[in-house]
């Protein structure tokens, strides 16, 4: 029984983390309708910039203190990934108003490889350390309920609370701001919203950048757990089932969604992967969505659509 | 619109010419080519980029120090990103510049088992130095591939060997549980024979726990650890692969003293990033460890580095995977020399003399240290029928700042090996309709 509770506790919080990723597809498909394939790419390019520039401002400043390092290299991180957002509305997505969505879809990816690309070239392509204090050691609870107790990794639970907290932040910004309404809709109708006196491009620079704030805390949560390195742009593969289950449209669908993800794939790697040869965590994820699908084609959360005839 | 067609001609006409007297000029001066299959970008990039620096700074020490008998190394990187799909693409663009490929190292096993059937087609040697296929080791069938000092399946069998030793002896190892957390892939794939081989020896019990490519999420495969609670572990990762097993070890508590990593799973990508996490965790060590002191690294520094010329950084020069690419490439150089040997000093060779040359190469110690590698690596002698030419290793130990050899050198068991070797090479053989080579085939 532990043991199956210690698997379920880290599949829930493997959930999370997958629903912070996922988050960033959400935002931007509510806001602006476009899958943004390079959510993963962001993720990356953030995490390099956190990571680098911890390094490098103690350098430059001469400065011993961890706290103060962290705390610079964020808020540069946060103008960097403004940055970015700005350039991608400018040079990309401006250009592209009212075109198909397979077309916008298309240019995110051609956004990915660019800054794949850009960020190794920048930012080096070695594994890079992302040091904010978390605790690396686990901890064992209820010890006295049930024997040798359930282990709890403590980074895994300071990452989930966290991500737990800007989920909540997010939900807040579009269901209760002005500028959160716009988003939405933004996201139901480009010409509609233009029609009524919605600035769309400073509505999408206003969502990549929103978007890239949560690539930025991803991307210290997961590069303070892996390293700031290039796979971490494969982690966005890991929210692509998130989605599809939970829906694009939903905030609340990316977290339910990462939950029944991250459990489901842990589970099934520990229950059902010894009887399969093991390593079927990854493409379970996507059967269990597809399942899913079967029954609520929109995701879980998704927006029923509706067309007249 | 006139200026921009004459710049065009120009610039047509500049190429042209340039090619037609720089080519004859460059055979002239008898170089002799090498591809470089590189990654140092994509989710492996950390382990592959000190590994190409090392592999050519070498060869740029090698023109340094006079080429080989005047014969100067050229070579062309092309970035596989550890794909096998780029890597045989990669292979197919630079196989047949400035005269052919005189051999080729993929640094992929999966590259590796791709290209091992074009090889024999394109007479170029395939060198894979501690990886590939193990049963490649047998010459008389996988006439083309060397996996020069070191295989998978030596690798193994040399950490149950220490396994033993440190037991007390094999019969201790009954009983024993030892867990395989291996990459995905053809690579990670390799051990399995040869240690399921040896369980059933020594009546140890192999666990088998694949992790999919890139190896960021190990959650699972961790929590199935903690409830098995195996003796040891062993570790067949590359890349963030490595350093993440490591975390999680660290994250379930797993004690990294019984840890061990193949030579792919023991370098400073893999454990500097997770700091005293790693404090204990071991690996095999193929030959080599880092080596700061050795001859060949101060060389390269003075020669190259401080003359600006060096490959990336200088920090890196002397770390485990420069100096698996340092010893790659001084493989082949010497693979070179001794075709030289018998086809002419001075002479550019072909692929197919340097097969030859791979398959006689003799460095005694007295060689490798006049080389610079003294205390780096052990003689080194191939032949027609063996390809790997030597089959030593030992252990090292990451401290939390560097890596320490903990063991003496193991000699991967012959009784072992060669009737798995030589019966996997049997079967491929048979499947591939391949003719043993003979004594004859050998001297041609």
């Amino acid at each position: 029984m532990s043991f199956f509770l210690e698997t379920l506790i880290g599949g829930l919080m493997s959930g999370m983390l997958y629903s912070l990723v996922a988050l960033g597809f959400v935002l931007i498909y509510k806001a602006s309708g476009v899958f943004n394939f390079a959510q993963g790419a962001m993720v990356l390019f953030a995490a390099l910039s956190m990571a680098r520039f911890s390094e490098w401002i103690p350098q430059w400043l001469g400065m011993d203190n961890l706290f103060m390092a962290n705390v610079l290299a964020f808020a540069v991180s946060v103008a960097v990934m403004f940055i970015v957002a700005w350039l991608i509305e400018r040079l990309v997505l401006r250009h592209l108003v009212n075109q198909e969505g397979a077309t916008l879809l298309m240019a995110t990816l051609g956004i990915a490889y660019f800054l794949d690309g850009v960020g190794q070239t920048i930012f080096g392509s070695d594994i890079y350390k992302i040091d904010v204090g978390m605790p690396k050691e686990p901890v064992m609870m209820l010890e006295n309920v049930f024997e040798g107790g359930i282990l709890i990794n403590k980074e895994d639970f300071v990452a989930a609370f966290i991500s737990a907290m800007l989920v909540l932040a997010l939900t807040i910004f579009f269901q209760k701001t002005a500028t959160g309404r716009a988003l939405r809709a933004v996201a139901d109708d480009h010409q509609a919203a233009q029609s009524i006196g919605i600035p769309l491009n400073r509505i999408w620079v206003i969502v990549w950048c929103v978007a890239g704030i949560t690539a930025l805390v991803a991307g210290v949560i997961w590069g303070s757990k892996l390293g700031a390195q290039f796979s971490l742009s494969t982690v966005a593969l890991r929210a692509l089932p998130v989605v599809i289950l939970g829906g694009l449209t939903s905030v609340p669908g990316a977290i339910i969604g990462g939950l029944i993800i991250g459990v489901g794939e842990k589970l099934s790697e520990v229950y059902l992967g010894p009887y399969v040869g093991g390593g079927i965590e990854i493409w379970f994820a996507y059967m269990l969505a597809l399942m899913f699908l079967l029954f609520r084609p929109q995701g879980l959360f998704g927006e029923k659509i509706i067309d007249r005839v | 619109m006139k200026l921009r067609k004459l710049a065009v001609a120009a610039s047509v006409a500049a190429i042209g010419l340039s090619a037609l007297f720089t080519t004859p000029a460059a055979f002239a001066a008898e170089e002799q080519f090498f591809p470089v299959l590189a990654y140092r970008t994509g989710a492996y990039a950390p382990n592959g980029t000190p590994w190409a620096n090392g592999f050519v700074d070498y060869m740029k020490l090698t023109n340094a120090r006079g080429g080989v008998n005047g014969v100067k190394m050229i070579w062309e990187e092309c970035e596989t990103g550890y794909a096998t799909d780029r890597g045989v693409e990669c292979y197919e663009r630079l196989k047949g510049k400035h005269g052919g490929a005189t051999a080729v190292q993929p640094l992929s096993t999966g590259i590796t088992f791709a290209l091992t059937e074009k090889a024999p087609v394109d007479k170029i040697p395939v060198i894979t130095a501690g990886y590939g296929r193990s049963e490649s080791q047998d010459g008389s069938v996988f006439g083309w591939n060397f996996p020069l000092v070191g295989t998978y399946w030596m690798g193994a069998d040399v950490l149950v060997q220490h396994l033993a030793k440190k037991e007390g002896g094999f019969d201790k190892l009954k009983g024993k549980k030892i867990a395989l957390v291996y990459h995905d892939s053809p690579y990670g794939k390799e051990p399995i024979a040869l240690l399921q081989e040896r369980a059933k020896m020594h009546g140890f019990d192999l666990s088998l726990l694949p992790v999919a490519h890139p190896g960021v999420e190990q959650k699972a495969t961790w929590l199935q650890i903690r409830q098995n609670k195996p003796d040891y572990v062993f570790l067949w990762g590359w890349g963030v692969m490595n350093s993440t097993s490591i975390k999680e070890a660290q994250a379930t508590g797993y004690p990294r003293e019984k840890m061990y990593g193949v030579w792919w799973s023991g370098a400073e990508p893999d454990v500097k990033d997770v700091g005293d996490g790693a404090k204990g965790y071991n690996a095999l060590a193929m030959q080599h460890g880092a080596e700061p002191n050795a001859k060949v690294v101060k060389e390269i520094l003075e020669k190259l580095h401080a003359k600006g010329q060096g490959t990336g950084p200088k920090e890196e020069v002397g770390q485990v995977l420069y100096m698996r690419g340092v010893i790659s490439s001084m493989l082949q150089v010497e693979g070179v020399r001794a075709a030289q040997g018998r086809y002419g000093k001075g002479k550019r060779i072909t692929g197919e003399q340097m097969r030859w040359g791979l398959e006689n190469i003799n460095l005694d110690q007295k060689t490798l240290d006049s080389l610079g590698f003294a205390g780096v690596m052990r003689p080194v002698q191939t032949s027609c029928l063996d390809h790997m030419g030597s089959a030593w290793a030992r252990i090292h130990t990451w401290d939390g700042k560097k890596w320490n050899f903990t063991s003496d050198w193991y000699q991967g068991d012959e009784k072992v090996l060669r009737p798995l070797v030589i019966s996997t090479a049997g079967r491929y053989a048979e499947e591939k309709k391949i003719k043993r080579r003979t004594a004859d085939d050998c001297k041609k």
